[in-house]
């Protein structure tokens, strides 16, 4: 006792420590140690909503001022996880409305939040500051209503890619007229327009406003009076950008976007009109994050505006870029990081643009910061990947989608095993891994031998057997997530690498060969896991034991089977079976 | 280690007395034929030159329904094999793009026509004899027809004779096309990606978007030299 710290000294200097993994580790060393961390973790993360029950998080984490809470898999992204499943916030903020009155920050991705939670949040907290959904869905625009009128001390409303219904654009309007802190208001979502004035007006008494990203209702015309009303933005997203062409519409915009000394990030760009793009070239030089991934705008007016951005760090774009933009972009802009290039006809038969695996083979050559990638065309080799993974070791993240899929090598028609394989053998730091093309065991003893941090994998339509599966099971240390699709994966090596599955966050199979009497044998002696069924076709009791289900969900928890399951997910554990007769 | 067998490789289940023994955490976790030593480490190199005995010990407890484990003619009957893929646009959730970014690329489509890659065509249109020129987004038009009204009402303050849209649509017809280019009237043209000058109305609708670069609106008597083609299409056409 003689030799410790205060409580406060301790208390202290663990303030300084951000890192959840750090704090972790501290809690480990001894009680005292826990008990103290406990009471001063003001930041949680929580990866899988289902993993923890809120009762649990404020049991240990009595004080907590910021949650960041995910919910769906990442697969629900492309429709893969029927509508209803879960991932509801309210039974979270309802715990949390009773417990942390002084919560601040509420980060979500893919979670269902209702209006009712947004009132709840509104009227709970009486210092919220931050509310981000992002990829969320199950709202109106009557919630951020709420938001708008209650929280007087609100700083970021971001609405990312989240599914909005749009009642109306009215919501804006419930700002009271004395709120002044808004930082950050991303509605690029939303559908409806809002009321242009008070949109200027919320503008203009908001001095600490940084990120601006209206939706695509807002005219370009318009963008010259909020500019001019929030000179001090660092990023921004326009609306629509087409109009007729007229010169004052322009010259206005070239004048306002002058205005903005400190804009870094540019977005939006609905419906593009080329002629508009030079109006922004003022500002160019200082971009460092450009997101034209809705432009429909050919490849020259694109390299057009390119090279004007020499300190260019992340690029999104379509693929109308072709691989002449890129080789623009890797000899304009040296210091890219990360780039993600969308596909504008990912349903047409026939390419319709000229946008081929050269493109990135000449990017990775050219970029020598670049360490982010998404990339989706139609064509690959292995004679490229290979030249991407040497000429690119610094990958960290590399997801690439070949449009067709089972694709081979289009040049030898090979699988695209040792491509990828030189990949994970080059890039070793890499975090995150999506595969495409034809591909088969092969490529998975190449990623288990050598991707050691690996912590996310996607795999689809690839492999030949099990012996694919346990390579990467027990090969990938550092694996968390593992989500793959229509892939002739059973449960040989499920099984066999079943205690893996508790060091992981998550793993999701769908259209493999996963047996419902393997999935009860893994939910039965796994306790520490749920092991969920999702099958639209009723019961699995209803079938053959060895029938393969539609989908699998495991994921590690410590708060038991879901209480709130849809009537389509079955939990599989000891008592699955009495449970399901 | 043994070589996995061909049938393990066929996906053959066997669902024999079996026994699943789990192996420490943190370790492999699964046994390989009941051999705790040799059993797969996680630091451990192994030689994946060689394939892994798979030959796991599986125990399904029977079930209160007692069912016949071994029927592997089960598995055919509800199968849900994904070996072989679907074409492209059956296949949920392929290639993988987010609804949101779907919905956002379709709404962008279906406000410009097909076969345009989306893109807004603007296009200058002169009129022989009109002072300044003006422009339009071929994009926002369905049909010829659309677009002579467009054009006829940009235009009306110049033109004394037919130019609306029944005046355009005149010179679909043999023998009124001939009273056009003799007469004084206009009639619409353009300089399609080749470079030529073609007149408006041959090709279907889609086409004549992707290929116009510009459009003049002529003086029929100025038009006399796209005559023979146009004649030659009038004969076809009826």
């Amino acid at each position: 006792m003689a030799y410790s710290f205060p409580e406060e000294v301790l208390e202290y200097v663990f303030a300084f420590l951000s890192s959840d993994k750090d704090r972790n580790a501290v809690s480990l060393v001894c009680k005292s140690w826990y008990e103290i961390e406990r009471w001063c973790r003001r930041r949680i993360f929580i990866g899988n909503c289902y993993a923890v029950s809120p009762q649990i998080v404020i049991r240990r984490f009595p004080k907590v001022r910021a949650v960041k809470i995910k919910g769906k898999p990442h697969f629900a992204d492309f429709n893969l996880v029927p509508e209803g499943w879960g991932a509801y916030l309210y039974p979270w903020i309802s715990a949390m409305a009773r417990s942390y009155p002084w919560l601040e920050e509420i980060k979500l991705k893919r979670m269902v939040v209702t209006d009712e939670s947004l009132e709840l949040i509104s009227k709970s907290f009486k210092n919220f500051k931050v509310l981000v959904l992002s990829s969320c869905e199950g709202f109106t625009t009557d919630g951020l209503a709420s938001i708008a009128a209650n929280c007087r001390n609100l700083r970021e409303l971001d609405l990312r890619e989240s599914e909005v219904e749009d009642l109306s654009g009215h919501w804006l309007s419930h700002f009271p007229d004395n709120f002044t802190s808004l930082v950050s208001l991303n509605m690029s979502c939303l559908g409806s327009e809002v009321s242009f004035s008070a949109l200027e007006r919320l503008v203009s008494r908001c001095p600490n406003l940084k990120t601006l990203r209206l939706n695509r209702a807002v005219p370009v015309e318009k963008l010259p009076s909020l500019l001019r009303r929030a000179p001090q933005l660092v990023e921004f997203g326009t609306g629509a950008y087409s109009a007729e062409i007229q010169t004052d519409i322009f010259s206005n915009l070239v004048e306002a976007f002058s205005g903005c000394k400190h804009l870094k990030s540019l977005s939006g760009f609905w419906d593009v009109v080329p002629a508009y793009l030079p109006a922004m070239y003022n500002v160019c030089s200082r971009i460092t994050s450009l997101n034209l991934s809705y432009a429909t705008v050919q490849s020259p007016d694109l390299v057009e505006l390119i090279s004007q951005c020499p300190n260019l760090k992340c690029l999104w774009v379509l693929d109308y870029i072709e691989d002449a933009g890129l080789k623009a972009l890797s000899s304009y802009c040296k210091d890219l990081q990360e780039l993600r290039v969308f596909p504008s006809d990912p349903y047409g038969a026939e390419p319709n643009v000229s946008l081929t695996e050269q493109g990135l083979v000449t990017v990775s050559a050219g970029c020598p910061k670049l360490q982010s990638v998404l990339y989706f065309c139609r064509q690959m080799s292995n004679a490229a990947l290979i030249a991407i993974a040497r000429n690119r070791p610094n990958f960290i993240r590399f997801r690439l989608c070949i449009i067709e899929p089972q694709a081979p090598d289009y040049l030898t028609l090979e699988p695209l095993d040792t491509g990828f394989g030189a990949i994970v053998e080059n890039c070793k730091e890499l975090r995150r891994l999506s595969l495409s093309g034809l591909l088969t065991d092969r490529v998975f003893e190449y990623i288990g031998t050598h991707a050691k941090k690996l912590e996310m994998l996607s795999i689809a339509f690839a492999g030949d057997s099990d012996l694919g599966l346990h390579h990467v099971l027990s090969g990938c240390e550092s694996l968390r997530k593992l989500e793959i699709r229509d892939c002739p994966f059973g449960h040989k090596a499920l099984l066999a690498n079943a205690a893996k599955l508790e060091t992981m966050r998550s793993l999701w199979m769908s259209s493999c060969s996963v047996s419902y009497g393997a999935c009860k044998l893994l939910g039965q002696k796994m306790p520490r896991l749920n092991v969920e069924v999702i099958d639209e076709r009723g019961s699995p009791n209803s079938r053959p034991e060895t029938c393969p289900v539609e989908k699998l969900y495991v994921y590690r928890t410590v708060a038991g089977p879901r209480v709130d399951k849809p009537d389509f997910v079955w939990t599989m554990d000891e008592d699955a079976a009495l449970r399901l007769s | 280690m043994a070589m996995i067998s061909e049938e393990h490789n066929k996906e053959k289940l066997g669902f024999e007395e079996t026994e699943l023994r789990l192996g420490l955490p943190g370790g492999g976790g699964g046994i390989v034929n009941g051999d705790f030593g040799k059993n797969t480490n996680a630091n451990g190199k192994r030689g994946y030159l060689e394939t892994v005995n798979l030959k796991l010990n599986l125990s399904l407890k029977e079930t209160e329904k007692g069912e016949n484990l071994q029927k592997e003619k089960n598995l055919i009957s509800c199968s849900n094999n994904a070996v072989k893929p679907p074409t492209k646009t059956q296949v949920v959730g392929w290639p993988p793009v987010r609804s949101f970014r779907k919905n956002v690329m379709a709404v962008q489509k279906s406000n410009s026509e097909e076969g345009v890659g989306g893109t807004a065509t603007f296009v200058k249109v002169s009129m022989d004899g009109a002072p300044y020129l003006r422009k339009v987004d071929l994009n926002m038009y369905k049909s010829y027809q659309d677009l002579y009204g467009a054009l006829g009402k940009m235009f009306s303050s110049f033109t004394m004779g037919k130019c609306d849209s029944q005046g355009m649509m005149d010179f679909m017809n043999e023998s009124k096309l001939m009273d056009l280019l003799n007469g004084s009237d206009f009639v619409p043209t353009y300089e399609d990606k080749d470079g030529d000058w073609m007149l408006v109305g041959d090709v279907p609708w889609e086409m004549f978007v992707g290929s116009c670069k510009r459009l003049r609106i002529m003086k029929g008597t100025e038009a006399i030299g796209l005559a023979p083609r146009a004649l030659e299409k009038c004969k076809y056409r009826s």
